[in-house]
């Protein structure tokens, strides 16, 4: 049991902390999740990547500086802690990429990964349809095979992809065998949206702002090389992403920490008692304990051990802190909470976590089965 | 950075863990406090060197710290031994090294001065105050009292007779540190019954059949086990980040303990209520042994600062306007 950091993460701490506390834009940006606001991010994305912070922990010849899990959980702590912008770019960086290094070809990591990084090329996941949601396997968005072209025409309709309509890449599943049902038969593909036959349309969440997007697949062809992993293997592919947005990447622990030392500002400023300070603090004191959870895990992944199934412990863990965070947030503000701000706005987006990345009703049933082996049926 | 027990860590509570396995099963959790079985359990506690286990080498203890009587407590916690554990191994030892009454001998410990001490008849000290880490702790010879009737039937509650006075400690620091180990042994049992808890059901909705299949395989009992599991899960890591922050003597320390306690009295009521409701009819019955740590943990949960007292404390430090920002 050491929970001290070495020299080299203080130091580490340090210059992010430096760095950070000269450049984020000391005005909020305009919310990522519409258009100009977007466009506002980028400048800030490509900022981040000219110095060397927007993917810390990839390998230095991708654009990352090689830090270690460690030195990523600092980062994020520096991250959230400085009041930084949010991330417009991390269905690439955090969700894509880990595949990318599993299963990518070394032609498609030296391609896409640099660009990726650069804020240059920005994904899109394409996994939910409007037949498929917490049922994924019941994808229905077809691959044809073209042999005289030498690829892939694509089919079908995706849904409620993040940012879709401001993004210029697509990663998600296809079914390529008709014959096979369920999770066989699914093929990994990444599609550019200015294919000829791609069509994005997008639409307003519940907070407004048009952060989600359909896209609509219309004979869409792509080469052999957008092909991600073997061809019918996409399940497994894509499951290893689906680790990654419920677990450590998607989620760190610096996000709810921060939040919650502003929740503890807010009460201190609003005098709160009693019921209402007793809240505060149950949830201060839940921000902590997912943050040393997430340092257990991490020791656990440095001495190689697997998180596997455990990732949905953190998923539900963290959703249901944020919405508990959000609406003692809208408690203590009264009325004035309903006004269009940070608390509001963050509280419509807490209200997503126990949707997205799989519900937090799939996530307790894969805890019962897959982390207390309770019988499947 | 490394939150994890160390080897050595590790090995004493294996070693605790084949010990309350072999001496502490079910069947002694229910015998008499006066039993063969509870005083073999007792003497195998003393050889194992349990209440010098936070008492320095030189005055004969194992001079070991916090981090390793969490998983000690832990494991007692898992097992329901029906001794004064906390008392002994946690709140006791700082006191009596500076009242010079070190030894193998098992104390009561009563903090908020009610009168009673648990496992009344297997204790021969006892400890008066110290409650929130504030006042004087008194020392005195156990001379017997008089049963009282509690929920946790090997709880063998005693409203003790006074008797003589063997030393009086005030000074604050060591009745803070009492205190804070006192919480921390308390937290630490309530994960070893949390899991012991979850173990029996778990075990117990795979086997029992309804409508033909496992109860286990009912989304409606996964969902329940699933939101118990949470509640342990998270509530494991700041024990163990409190037992580490009193053995390195962190400024922010206390907060840590009460951090603990709270998540772990917390799990402790949702993990057992799950627990009962889960196995059904089979629980509310003292014929199965699922009731013996669900009484255990609710006691646990209700002493050394209940849930809500420690929510409390942390939300006075936190929102006290001296804080800075």
């Amino acid at each position: 049991m050491d929970l001290t950091w070495s020299d080299t993460e203080q130091d580490f701490r340090a210059e992010a902390r430096a760095w950070l506390t000269e450049h984020v834009p000391a005005e909020p940006l305009p919310s990522g999740d519409t258009r100009a606001g977007f466009a506002a991010h980028l400048g800030w994305e490509r900022e981040l990547f000219a110095a060397g912070w927007s993917v810390v922990s990839w390998p230095v010849t991708y654009g990352g500086r090689g830090a270690s899990l460690w030195e990523w959980l600092i980062f994020e702590e520096e991250y959230y802690r400085a009041g930084a912008p949010q991330r417009v770019t991390q269905n690439g960086i955090f969700l894509l990429a880990p595949t990318l290094f599993d299963f990518g070809t070394d032609e498609q990591r030296d391609t896409l990964l640099p660009r990726m990084a650069a804020a240059e090329d920005l994904w899109c996941q394409g996994w939910s349809e409007p037949g498929a949601g917490s049922d994924l396997a019941g994808i229905r968005s077809r691959a044809v095979r073209d042999d005289a072209a030498g690829g892939w025409r694509l089919t079908g309709q995706k849904t409620w992809t993040t940012r879709g309509a401001f993004c210029t890449h697509l990663f998600g599943l296809f079914r390529t065998d008709p014959d096979a049902e369920r999770h066989h038969g699914l093929t990994y593909f990444l599609v550019p949206l200015d294919t000829e036959g791609v069509t994005v349309r997008g639409f307003e969440r519940l907070d407004g702002d048009e952060g989600f997007a359909e896209v609509f697949f219309e004979n869409a062809f792509v080469p052999d090389n957008a092909v991600l992993g073997g061809v019918h293997e996409g399940w497994k592919v894509a499951m290893a992403t689906t680790g990654s947005e419920r677990g450590l990447t998607l989620r760190s622990p610096g996000r709810f920490l921060q939040a919650a030392d502003r929740l503890v500002e807010l009460a201190r400023r609003k005098g709160a008692t009693g019921g209402l300070a007793d809240r505060v603090a149950d949830v201060w004191m839940r921000a902590q304990a997912y943050q040393l959870f997430t340092l257990a895990q991490v020791t656990d992944i440095v001495d190689g051990r697997s998180v596997g199934a455990r990732s949905s412990l953190n998923k539900v863990y963290w959703s249901e802190l944020d919405i508990d965070l959000h609406e003692t947030a809208l408690e203590l503000l009264g009325p004035a909470g309903q006004e269009d701000g940070p608390w509001s706005r963050g509280f419509l987006f807490s209200l997503a976590g126990p949707i997205y990345a799989g519900t937090n009703e799939i996530q307790r049933n894969i805890i019962a089965e897959r982390v207390l082996g309770l019988p499947r049926r | 950075m490394r939150f994890a027990p160390t080897a050595e860590q590790s090995d004493l509570r294996a070693v605790v863990r084949d010990l309350v396995r072999e001496l502490c099963p079910p069947a002694v959790v229910r015998a008499a406090p006066d039993s063969a079985e509870v005083a073999t359990l007792r003497a195998g506690l003393i050889e194992l060197g349990a209440p010098g286990l936070l008492v320095p080498e030189a005055a004969g203890g194992l001079g070991l710290d916090e981090n390793y009587l969490v998983g000690m407590m832990i494991e007692t916690g898992w097992a329901a031994v029906p001794l004064p554990v906390v008392d002994t191994f946690a709140f006791a030892p700082g006191v009596l090294a500076v009242a010079d009454l070190t030894g193998d001998r098992f104390c009561g410990a009563d903090p908020d001065a009610r009168g009673t001490v648990h496992y009344g008849h297997n204790v021969d000290l006892v400890l008066t105050g110290g409650f929130a880490g504030t006042g004087t702790i008194q020392v005195t010879a156990a001379s017997g009292g008089a049963s009282v009737a509690a929920v946790d039937p090997a709880a063998d509650l005693l409203r003790v007779t006074a008797g003589p006075v063997l030393a009086t400690v005030d000074d604050p620091e060591v009745v803070a540190t009492a205190w804070l180990r006192g919480v921390l042994g308390a937290a630490a049992q309530l994960i070893g019954l949390c899991r012991r808890m979850l173990d029996l059901t778990v075990a117990y909705v795979a086997a029992r059949k309804q409508f033909g299949v496992p109860i286990g395989s009912f989304q409606a009992v996964k969902h329940h086990l699933a939101t118990a599991l949470l509640a342990l899960e998270f509530a494991e890591p700041a024990v163990a980040r409190a037992g580490y922050a009193l053995a390195a003597g962190e400024p922010d320390r206390a907060r840590a303990v009460s951090t603990a306690k709270a998540l772990a009295s917390d799990a402790a009521a949702t993990v057992a209520r799950a627990a009962i409701q889960c196995h059904g009819a089979i629980a509310y019955t003292t014929e199965y042994d699922l009731h013996l740590y669900a009484k255990r943990a609710w006691a646990l949960a209700a002493e050394w600062g209940s849930a809500g007292w420690h929510r409390a404390a942390v939300a006075r430090e936190l929102l006290s306007t001296e804080r800075e920002s």
